[in-house]
């Protein structure tokens, strides 16, 4: 199943490296992975998307927790959750092309942060499903380019993930 | 007072009580070689290539407990090290590492001898550190000796870059570290160990599977106790051997691939199992799916979360330091009024018995004509009457001294169980008798697995280390040999051992004594007289039964009830 990781660690060096050794030292999926300092400097969040039957879940948490600058790992499948994407996506639009492709974008509550006469840059957020879906609408011949983040995620309501 | 990073690397060791450094000396560590230099508190031990400056470092931990510590030089000298560091990694010993590394401006840049330390080192250390600030260095020292030797051991590695070491920085060594990210469980969850408790005394047919971690937490009095309490049967791992007297009746042997006929049937076919210490390697339970039985209850006792139901699923997890816990269950069981099922476990050790009696360790001792193997290790253990110090290379011979020299007490028994590092007994041997210089020190080799770290007779003779040498030399990478038969049709691709040394001239060439024993009849008169000889490094080549095997054998893939027991079950 696919779960998606929260973790805080120390804001170092080679934090990151040792937390993507170890999914490919141990052969684990990794989907995606985002990391970005957080509020606090000496912490960074880090968002792992990843899939795996419960046994081998439960042993990636483990072994996370094991690095030692992991600070902490939740794991946001155990509870109710929110999951955004960001993605930048160049598409070519141009003649009868360009309204179209304004009202898809519309509708799935993108937006066009960049135009030229041949091409609108759109930028979409929401979960993977949402962003595939989008994509999809689009016909694939005018898909010039796209950047995607992967997922971040956090906890609904009174769950709260700090040290 | 203001250092140098040099000076408080020096100062650091000496307060955290090393008395030795087992290392070698290179660009990158010159001012940190200039600091041994002058001061005399920690001693350096110049070893002949830095694999063993950490083997060395790590028979010195396994065998009395403290950190290892050795020092190595940037580039080759780091990858020279690197077979030891993941040799200690498997085994969770305790132990720091210092490298040198490039200047702090030159990293990054392919610098005269700079590898990426920190990188080639991370998959196989329990942590590592860069230190790019000597105001940073003697803080990452303490937390090197407190992450290494705390929670489940294991090497840690501290990279000091040139530059570092000669900087000026205020020196205070502090007293203790805490680390937000890091803190290991110690006590057990009380409701899980009553749980536990309340299932060992319903069991039917119980068994107790200690392994490397009892050793580790220093827990085998605690083990003993809780053994000998209850009267239950109680098997080790390779890496456990001592933990339990080996020569208690309650004792079935060591388990697994080469264990005993009756610890491994009491494992498959116990009702209740309680693992401490031990993580279900795979060369102990064979097949995890022939493994399983429905109706066997598991209770794991691990201060490690992630060996639990890694590979096998348990019903009772215990996270926690072995002491404490088995503290608590001790506790537990004299508060408890419930006793042993007294009827059921005689009839299961009546089954034990049976099993035992099938003596599957026995072989042809009444040979006069050719030297077996497992009579040499049955004269090493009479010769030292069971108290010397045992080191091992890997292969067949260390699985003779596994299987017949008894160990009864903990920390006598110093193997690569985990990486099974060829080349790990001398230099570990030197280890130990720096630990115990007054003590008996052997190491059970191979012709094959010496010749892997055999510069070291070098450092035995500077340093008067009198280590007994004793070389079952069969002519064969005898293990490879035997699975080559085994599974693959008699081939026996590159597994003879040719040009061989004149291993009795080898070791008077470096000044020890040499000796070459044909006959079975003069083994152990060669034993006594080299254990007689209390200030020698003395090199027993032993010439053993060419075509000899060990048995019992689990097959590779095989489940632990479909053991070969000798070449006639073939
Ligand atoms: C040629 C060869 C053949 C082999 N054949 C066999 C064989 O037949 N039988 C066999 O048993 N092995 C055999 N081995 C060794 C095997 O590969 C493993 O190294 C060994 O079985 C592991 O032992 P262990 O389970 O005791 O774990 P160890 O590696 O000793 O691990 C110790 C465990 O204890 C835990 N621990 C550490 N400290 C504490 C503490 N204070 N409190 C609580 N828990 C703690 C650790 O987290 C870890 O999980 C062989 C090796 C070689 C090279
Ligand atoms: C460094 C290393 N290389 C290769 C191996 C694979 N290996 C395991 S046992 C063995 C043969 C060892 O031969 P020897 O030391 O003569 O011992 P014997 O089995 O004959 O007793 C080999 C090559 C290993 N364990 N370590
Ligand atoms: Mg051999």
């Amino acid at each position: 199943m696919r779960h998606i990781l929260s973790l805080l660690l120390e804001n170092e060096a080679g934090a990151l490296s040792r937390v993507a050794g170890l999914f490919s030292a141990r052969a684990y999926n990794i989907e995606s992975l985002t990391v970005a300092p957080t509020e606090d400097p000496t912490l960074s969040r880090m968002t792992i998307v990843t899939s795996g039957s419960d046994d081998v879940i439960e042993q990636i948490t483990k072994q996370l927790n094991k690095l030692i600058e992991v600070v902490k790992v939740f794991d946001l499948n155990e509870g109710r959750h929110i999951e955004r994407e960001l993605m930048l996506v160049k598409i070519r639009s141009e003649g009868k092309d360009r309204e179209e492709i304004k009202r898809t974008a519309d509708i799935f509550r993108g937006r066009v942060i960049d135009v030229t006469d041949r091409i609108y840059t759109i930028e979409l957020t929401g979960t993977r499903d949402k962003l595939d879906a989008f994509l999809e609408a689009i016909d694939s011949a005018q898909i010039l380019e796209t950047v995607r983040t992967g997922a971040s995620g956090i906890g609904r309501g009174e769950w709260i993930l700090r040290v | 007072m203001q250092l140098s990073g040099a000076e408080i690397t020096l100062r650091c060791l000496a307060e955290e009580g090393v008395e030795y450094l087992f290392g070698y000396p290179g660009g990158a560590v010159l001012y940190i070689y200039d600091e041994i230099f002058k001061q005399d508190k920690v001693k350096h031990i110049l070893v002949r290539h830095e694999q063993a400056a950490i083997h060395a470092a790590d028979g010195y931990a396994r065998s009395c407990g403290r950190p290892g510590v050795a020092i190595v030089t940037s580039g080759p000298g780091v990858t020279n090290a690197v077979t030891g560091i993941a040799t200690a990694y498997l085994d969770s010993i305790p132990m720091v590492i210092i490298s040198g590394q490039v200047p702090t401006r030159a990293i990054g840049l392919d610098a005269f001898q700079e590898v990426d330390t920190v990188g080639i080192t991370r998959p196989c250390v329990k942590h590592n550190f860069l230190v790019k600030d000597v105001n940073e260095l003697a803080t990452t020292i303490k937390k090197a000796f407190y992450v290494a030797t705390s929670g489940r051991p294991g090497p840690v590695l501290v990279d000091i870059p040139k530059d570092v070491s000669q900087h000026l920085a205020e020196y205070s060594y502090p007293s203790s570290v805490t680390m937000r990210s890091y803190n290991p469980v110690i006590k057990g969850h009380a409701g899980q160990i009553k749980k536990a408790v309340q299932m060992l005394l319903e069991a039917k047919r119980p068994m107790i599977y200690a392994g490397g971690g009892v050793i580790l937490g220093d827990s085998s009095h605690l083990l003993t106790q809780i053994v000998r309490e209850l009267g239950y049967p109680c098997t080790n791992t390779l890496m456990g051997l001592g933990a339990y007297p080996a020569t208690d009746k309650l004792f079935v042997g060591m388990l697994g691939m080469h264990g005993t006929y009756e610890a491994n049937l009491a494992m498959q076919n116990c009702d209740v199992l309680l693992a401490i210490g031990a993580r279900f390697d795979d060369r102990v339970i064979g097949n995890p799916e022939h493994f399983f039985q429905s109706g066997r209850r598991i209770i794991h006792v691990d201060i490690d979360p992630s060996s639990i139901s890694k590979r096998v699923k348990v019903d009772v997890p215990i996270v926690g330091n072995i002491a404490d816990v088995a503290e608590e269950m001790l506790k537990q069981l004299h508060a408890s009024d419930a006793k042993p099922d007294a009827q059921a476990l005689a009839a299961w050790w009546k089954q034990i018995e049976e099993w035992r009696s099938r003596d599957c360790l026995r072989f042809d001792r009444s040979n006069t004509e050719i030297i077996k193997p497992q009579a040499v290790v049955e004269k090493l253990y009479e010769v030292t009457n069971g108290d010397a110090y045992i080191t091992s290379d890997v292969g067949q011979h260390q699985m003779w001294a596994a299987q017949y020299y008894k160990f009864d007490k903990p920390r006598r028994w110093i193997n690569s169980g985990g990486l099974g590092t060829m080349g790990f007994g001398l230099p570990s041997a030197m280890g130990v008798q720096f630990a115990f210089p007054n003590d008996m020190v052997a190491c059970v080799t191979g012709e094959a697995s010496i010749q892997m770290c055999i510069q070291e007779l070098s450092t035995c003779k500077q340093y008067h280390l009198p280590i007994k040498i004793v070389n079952l030399n069969n002519r064969y990478l005898g293990m490879v040999r035997q699975w080559q038969e085994l599974q693959h049709g008699n081939r026996y691709s590159e597994s003879y051992m040719e040009a061989l040394p004149d291993f009795v001239k080898l070791a008077e060439s470096y000044g020890h004594v040499g000796m070459k024993i044909e006959k079975p009849s003069d083994v152990e008169g060669a034993l006594r007289e080299a254990f007689a000889l209390k200030d020698r490094t003395v090199f027993l080549d032993f010439q053993t039964d060419q075509t000899e095997n060990v048995f019992p054998m689990v097959p590779g893939g095989k489940g632990l009830s479909e053991m070969i027991l000798g070449s006639e079950d073939l």
